[in-house]
């Protein structure tokens, strides 16, 4: 494996994960705090519905597993290609 | 002793700390100065970051937005927090990794161009200084009310403070001071909030509270917070907005305003590694999250406070009577932020939303309007007071609203300082200067830059709204675009990048002034600031976005039909992308 070619399969490793994040990222707030709220209508936290949970909490918690989750996959990625890539 | 005494000891103690962290963190070299010598621990800057990211408006006044909004004022949660998710993904570790001091210096090499990075500079200066602004005027206000001195006098003595541990020791000195000041802040916002939580709904966690039962009534808190406020004539606090377009594009332009503020990015140019700044963004967040989780249970919590306070046996029933008001609106009256006008003549204070949907039931109960106004800004710093808690309680919130308004100050000033002496003096005007100039360079526009601020602090132009519409929209539309196709479209040449951000920077700030005012002139605005008249709905706060996509259109357009970027550049970005080996800009 030449030293490109392993950077451009670290690069697309890296996109498709930022993709899945970012989708996440939109769905959670965008989608089940606003538009897809009235679907989460019927479950209720605390005497209001799932969808006011997820704006006022929800969201922030799901950032903040996404933010580690990523690092904790990019580390591996780092290291799986850290190989080929010295330091 | 004396609350004032309790409130000068508190805030005392706080700032002796903070500047002798000063003199221990003393700068020796412009990369001390600049990016803390590149040697800050990830989860000590993410502490930083937190401090850096919340200002004065997220100490004080988010919880009052969030009590006056309800489920609509969400977007504040969201988009200050969301922006980070879009910080550790697409701009912190290649920002990181590419070694430099400053964002408009990136911007400059990897479009090739000193007209892009002089732009930069422009949008860093206009965003950061309306910001530093209200951070000023915070300061202030928090002095005035709580060590009874004039507001004047506070701002001095905040500006000599900031000066101490920024002129002196830089970024170095900044980040250990703001490591500090998140403990004090995220100690004296948490303290008054687990307290009313146990009174109202008997659970210590605040964000637990605000989903658990309200104790006197047996209903979910929500539920009663929604029944009395709804039977005062007020918004609904949990049904959603008119448009939730808007209310979805105002979140994103605050996330992607959040990731293009320059003050915030460049504290994950402190940090060792490229991984480093991964896991940075995740505790920043997670130090953020200590506040913003406890933030809506407080709004909520001192809403229902202030209404039980004003109708204490149940709004269906008559209001106290002014006479017999509790001693925190005396006080809180003294500073304008609370006024009380009898208009019926009853001596009781009627506290209702005077709209005509509530007139007759007004009406009927013998009620000429409204007749206390209360101030939303005031719901954090009274909260200790509308509990009945303890004097060193208050002292806390005190020491906690200077340490939020000093330490995002104190990250705005170094922004504005190092993109004065690195990108405008050293990259442009006289790139020949030793090290040593450039350091005192930078040490003279930081503390130009304090003088400038505190003036404007003490006349500000009372234009809240726009400062927000403004600095968020300018970060979105220009700066996070140039920086995001910078790293991921190696396509993008100079002219694409220029073009990109001068029309997403036209855009978002003509369409701002067109409702809100040209230049904050009051009565400059050509167009009435209301939803039937914006564009598609999309109010001017939530024009960021828009903006952004202008931004990534145009540079998209103007690139393909104009030549690639040199050899040379595709080099740099390439090397920006790999976490490790030898970073481009090492070849300057």
């Amino acid at each position: 494996m030449t030293d490109s070619e392993a950077s451009r399969q670290y690069w697309r490793a890296n996109l498709k994960l930022i993709g899945l994040c970012l989708c996440f990222w939109a769905l959670i707030p965008f989608g089940f705090s606003m538009f897809l709220r009235p679907l989460l209508a019927g479950v209720t936290v605390g005497g209001v519905d799932l969808g006011f949970w997820f704006a006022q909490q929800g969201a922030i918690i799901s950032f903040i597993v996404l933010v580690f989750f990523y690092a904790w996959q990019m580390n591996r990625l780092d290291k799986k290609f850290s190989s080929s890539d010295k330091e | 002793m004396s609350q004032f005494a309790i409130n000068i000891i508190f805030v005392g103690i706080s700032f002796a700390v903070y500047i002798g962290i000063a003199l221990w963190a003393k700068a020796g070299s412009t990369k001390d100065f600049y990016v803390a010598g590149g040697g800050v621990p990830p989860v000590a800057n993410g502490m930083a970051t937190a401090a850096d990211w919340m200002s004065a408006a997220s100490f004080i006044s988010m919880a009052g937005l969030i009590a006056a909004g309800g489920y609509t004022n969400s977007s504040f949660l969201i988009g200050w927090t969301g922006g980070y998710v879009v910080l550790a993904m697409l701009l912190a570790p290649y920002l990181r990794k590419y070694g430099k001091f400053t964002v408009p210096e990136f911007i400059g090499d990897r479009f090739y161009s000193t007209g892009a990075r002089a732009i930069a500079v422009v949008c860093l200066i206009m965003i950061s200084t309306t910001y530093v602004i209200g951070q000023m005027t915070g300061a202030g206000v928090a002095f005035s009310r709580f060590l009874e001195v004039s507001s004047e006098a506070g701002l001095i003595i905040a500006a000599v403070v900031v000066f101490c541990y920024a002129v002196l020791g830089g970024m170095k000195g900044i980040t250990y001071t703001q490591v500090a000041q998140y403990v004090v802040l995220a100690t004296a916002y948490t303290i008054p909030a687990v307290f009313i939580s146990l009174q109202l709904t008997g659970n210590p966690i605040p964000a637990f509270g605000l989903f658990s039962e309200h104790q006197t009534s047996g209903v979910p808190l929500l539920q009663k917070l929604n029944q009395v406020i709804t039977d005062l004539g007020f918004n609904d606090y949990i049904a959603g907005p008119e448009s939730k377009l808007n209310m979805a594009l105002f979140t994103l332009s605050l996330m992607i305003g959040t990731a293009g503020l320059p003050h915030v990015i460049i504290r994950f140019f402190t940090v060792p590694k490229v991984a480093d700044a991964r896991w940075s963004a995740g505790w920043a967040l997670v130090f953020i999250a200590v506040v913003y989780l406890s933030a809506p249970a407080v709004a909520a919590m001192a809403r229902l406070n202030l209404v039980d306070t004003i109708y204490p046996e149940g709004t269906q029933s008559a209001p106290m009577a002014y006479a017999e008001r509790p001693d925190w609106i005396k006080t809180w009256e003294q500073t304008g932020l609370i006024s009380y006008t009898d208009k019926n003549g009853d001596g009781l204070v009627q506290y209702y939303n005077d709209t005509e949907a509530y007139q007759s039931e007004a009406a009927s109960r013998g009620w000429q309007g409204n007749e206390l106004t209360v101030n939303s800004d005031i719901l954090v710093l009274a909260n200790p007071e509308i509990a009945g808690l303890a004097g060193w309680v208050i002292g806390l919130i005190a020491a906690g609203g200077l340490a939020a308004a000093l330490s995002t100050a104190a990250g705005l000033l170094l922004a504005i300082s190092s993109a004065i002496s690195h990108d405008l003096v050293k990259g442009i005007l006289r790139p020949g200067i030793s090290e040593q100039k450039e350091l005192l360079i930078a040490r003279i526009s930081m503390a130009a830059a304090i003088a400038v601020a505190t003036l404007l602090g003490m006349n500000p132009p009372g234009f809240a709204a726009q400062v927000v519409a403004l600095a968020f929209g300018i970060a979105a539309a220009s700066i996070f675009p140039a920086l995001v196709l910078g790293i991921f479209f190696k396509r993008v040449n100079d002219k694409g990048a220029i073009a990109g951000m001068v029309a997403g920077f036209l855009a978002t700030t003509i369409y701002i002034a067109l409702y809100l005012g040209w230049f904050f002139i009051p009565g400059t605005a050509v167009l009435e600031n209301t939803p039937d008249q914006w564009l598609l709905g999309i109010s001017p706060l939530s024009f960021g976005a828009i903006g952004a996509l202008i931004n990534f259109l145009v540079a998209f357009g103007v690139s393909y039909a104009t030549a690639a970027p040199p050899e040379s550049v595709q080099t740099l970005v390439e090397s920006v992308r790999k976490p490790h080996g030898e970073a481009a800009a090492a070849i300057h």
